[in-house]
């Protein structure tokens, strides 16, 4: 499967305030009820963005300035909680290529790489630093280089982090790794008769 | 040098490295539900491929499912669509569904256990972060994304990155009243929502060695509310009683080899972990959440913390916490006055918990203007509670005893949270809007707590509640 190389991504980005902002904030549970994944990124922060009658609550996902962000600067320990992919799908279908934190939630994290939507983590002051920056002016220039890990903002340089796994994967096109594993079938056959469990049958059933 | 049993079980189902330098990991038993797989059995069928091992999937309705009225067509349309994409996707690919007219349907980490799908020694996966769960038994099983539910699907595999792993034991005894859930909820505001992060955890300890294998499951069921994607036990001779007998469990002449081979998986006496943490079961208390993440709890005789005296760190989530929970900061947990109480989930929605909760019931009374609902976690442990008159002692005492479900744990069904009441709740998140309203507001605690909480309408010490 031919995939692109993520390298780069460059544009402007929005502030998402707030440690440990969950999969259920990100998409909550409501809109889950779905058997696509078409049209989640309407509902992407849903709550933190509408109050309940559907009105407009200020948040800088809400701000004209930030409108066409393409990467998102939060908190530590970013898409905590549920498993559910329909969080970085409705990031990513919002139109969010990048999201710069100072930590992810491990399955929250595979599941962006999977995607093709890099998760990057900053230290805490830097993640200050570039909040502000946005903050100040919607309009700076961010961008984020996989091959240097750094997130460059209006002419400063920041150090990032980011797995080397999900790197190579980003950087070399196989962040969606189905193709690698369909072409092991033969030995997904011989472990899975030296695990001695796969073909038992029920025997009791 | 010793191993432990995550590197023995990661070793033994280990295809091969790819480029990236993740591991192609063989995973024995995939679970899914209505939730996370539609969308991947249609990726499925985009790129013409079959189910690769049918026999190893195994498929529940949980999330979704109504809890009262149970007949179908879902008065929801959308749940319903999903009701039938399931039913419809595994009678495709020759799928085992615990379907609702089978008697065996629940919620997908009783389900496992119950049948004897669940065994010492194996991968499993789930699309559903509470699949932790299932380690309780000594297998390593992951909470896993949709594109990965296609993964396994199509090639039985999915692409990780190998684990560390801390050892957690608890050591010492339990006082009187002190739970399961209050041990992972301690586990968790000691070392962190993320202090997992990038670990499995091993339950280790007196503690541990003593529980039930319930108990267990309910500690594995949140090792990811700490950041671990992985939590097991030692499988042990309480792992093996559990299992004998179960529909999927060996059975015969295959009984005697199996046990020796979980035996085998067990973590060697001188495994090297990455870390070790210890903690005193006697320093536990019963405990509370007070916030917006499962590590903000307390216990029981504490005060809600207050901005001024949190760590830096946490201050701008303390003051959140304490916006949307309306409380204040420096008041104690004990006496706040709660409108809803919930006992189930995958958490603690098995029969020793409705049990437990079911002992202090006979002669009490839901207090004035409180719902109480008690949503066994399977048909199973619905018949089986019934069969020992449980739900009579929980209606008689003013609960709704309802039918098999996620329920008001996750808010995919009707019963939610109004407004902005106060549940003190068996399950496992109290994360803003979790049950279902935006405002809703979430206690989590153990099911004798909740009953406490039930009969008092108010946040209590169900020692003191339920003494004499």
């Amino acid at each position: 499967m031919a995939l692109a190389n993520i390298t780069t991504i460059s544009g402007r980005a929005v502030p998402v305030r707030g440690d440990d902002l969950d999969t259920d904030r990100i998409i909550p549970a409501r809109y889950m009820k779905c058997v696509t994944f078409d049209g989640l990124g309407a509902f992407m922060f849903y709550d933190v963005r509408f109050d309940e009658q559907g009105h407009p609550k200020p948040h800088p996902l809400n701000e004209a300035r930030f409108k066409g962000a393409t990467i998102i600067i939060s908190g530590n320990n970013f898409g905590c909680g549920s498993s559910r992919e329909h969080a970085p799908q409705a990031i990513y279908r919002y139109g969010i290529r990048a999201v710069i934190a100072e930590g992810f939630a491990e399955i929250f994290f595979g599941n962006s790489t999977t995607l093709g939507l890099p998760c990057v983590s900053v230290s805490r002051a830097d993640r200050e630093t570039l909040q502000q920056m946005v903050e100040t002016d919607a309009d700076t220039a961010i961008s984020v280089d996989l091959e240097q890990k750094t997130v460059t903002a209006g002419g400063k340089v920041f150090p990032c982090d980011i797995r080397e796994s999900a790197r190579q994967g980003l950087i070399s096109g196989h962040w969606d790794p189905i193709a690698e594993l369909l072409e092991s079938g033969g030995q997904v056959d011989t472990v899975a008769a030296r695990v001695g469990y796969m073909a038992a049958r029920p025997a009791n059933n | 040098m010793g191993k432990t049993l995550f590197e023995k079980v990661w070793d033994a189902h280990t295809v091969k490295v790819l480029p990236n330098g993740q591991t192609q990991l063989l995973i024995g038993t995939h679970l899914i539900h209505e939730v996370t797989s539609p969308q991947a059995f249609a990726m499925l069928r985009e790129l013409g491929l079959r189910v690769k091992f049918p026999q190893r999937t195994f498929a529940t309705v949980d999330h979704i499912v109504p809890t009262d009225v149970l007949c179908e067509p879902f008065a929801d349309p959308l749940a319903d669509a999903m009701m039938k994409e399931l039913r419809k996707n595994c009678a495709e690919f020759g799928v085992t569904f615990f379907d609702r007219d089978t008697g065996k349907q629940g919620i997908v980490h009783v389900v496992g256990p119950e049948q004897g799908i669940t065994q010492p020694g194996t991968t499993i996966a789930c699309g559903d972060s509470h699949t932790s769960t299932h380690g309780a038994f000594g297998a390593i099983a992951f909470g896993i994304g949709t594109t990965q539910v296609r993964d396994l699907l199509a090639t039985q595999t999915m692409a990780l990155g190998k684990l560390k792993v801390r050892r957690i034991e608890v050591n010492g005894k339990l006082r009187p009243g002190v739970y399961a859930k209050d041990v992972i909820l301690h586990i968790i505001r000691t070392l962190g929502v993320n202090g997992g992060t990038g670990y499995a955890y091993e339950y280790a300890g007196d503690v541990f060695d003593h529980f039930t294998m319930e108990e267990r499951m309910t500690v594995c069921n949140m090792s990811i509310e700490g950041g671990a994607r992985v939590g097991y036990v030692n499988p042990d001779e309480r792992t093996f009683a559990f299992l004998k007998g179960r529909p999927y469990a060996p059975a015969d002449r295959d009984w005697d080899a199996a046990v020796a081979r979980w035996q085998s998986f067990a973590s060697d006496r001188d495994a090297q972990y990455d870390d070790i943490v210890t903690i005193s079961g006697a320093d536990i208390e019963p405990t509370v959440t007070w916030g917006i993440t499962p590590g903000q709890g307390v216990f029981i005789s504490e005060h809600i913390p207050t901005v001024e005296t949190s760590p830096e760190s946490e201050r701008a989530l303390v003051k959140e916490a304490l916006e949307h929970m309306k409380f204040k900061g420096g008041a104690p947990i004990k006496g706040q006055k709660i409108n809803v109480a919930f006992l189930g989930s995958c958490t603690n929605g098995r029969l020793s918990d409705f049990q437990e909760a079911a002992k202090y019931l006979p002669g009490r009374r839901v207090a004035p203007g409180v719902k109480a609902i008690a949503v066994p976690g399977s048909q199973i442990v619905a018949a089986q509670c019934e069969k020992l008159g449980l739900d009579q002692i929980f209606t008689a005492a003013g609960f709704e005893w309802r039918a098999a479900g996620c329920s008001m744990c996750l808010a995919m069904n009707p019963d939610k949270l109004i407004g902005d009441q106060l549940c003190a709740s068996s399950s496992n998140r109290n994360f803003k809007g979790r049950q279902g309203s935006v405002t809703g507001r979430t206690l989590l605690m153990s099911p004798v707590m909740v009953a406490a909480a039930a009969v008092t309408g108010e946040v209590s010490d169900a020692r003191e509640v339920f003494a004499a």
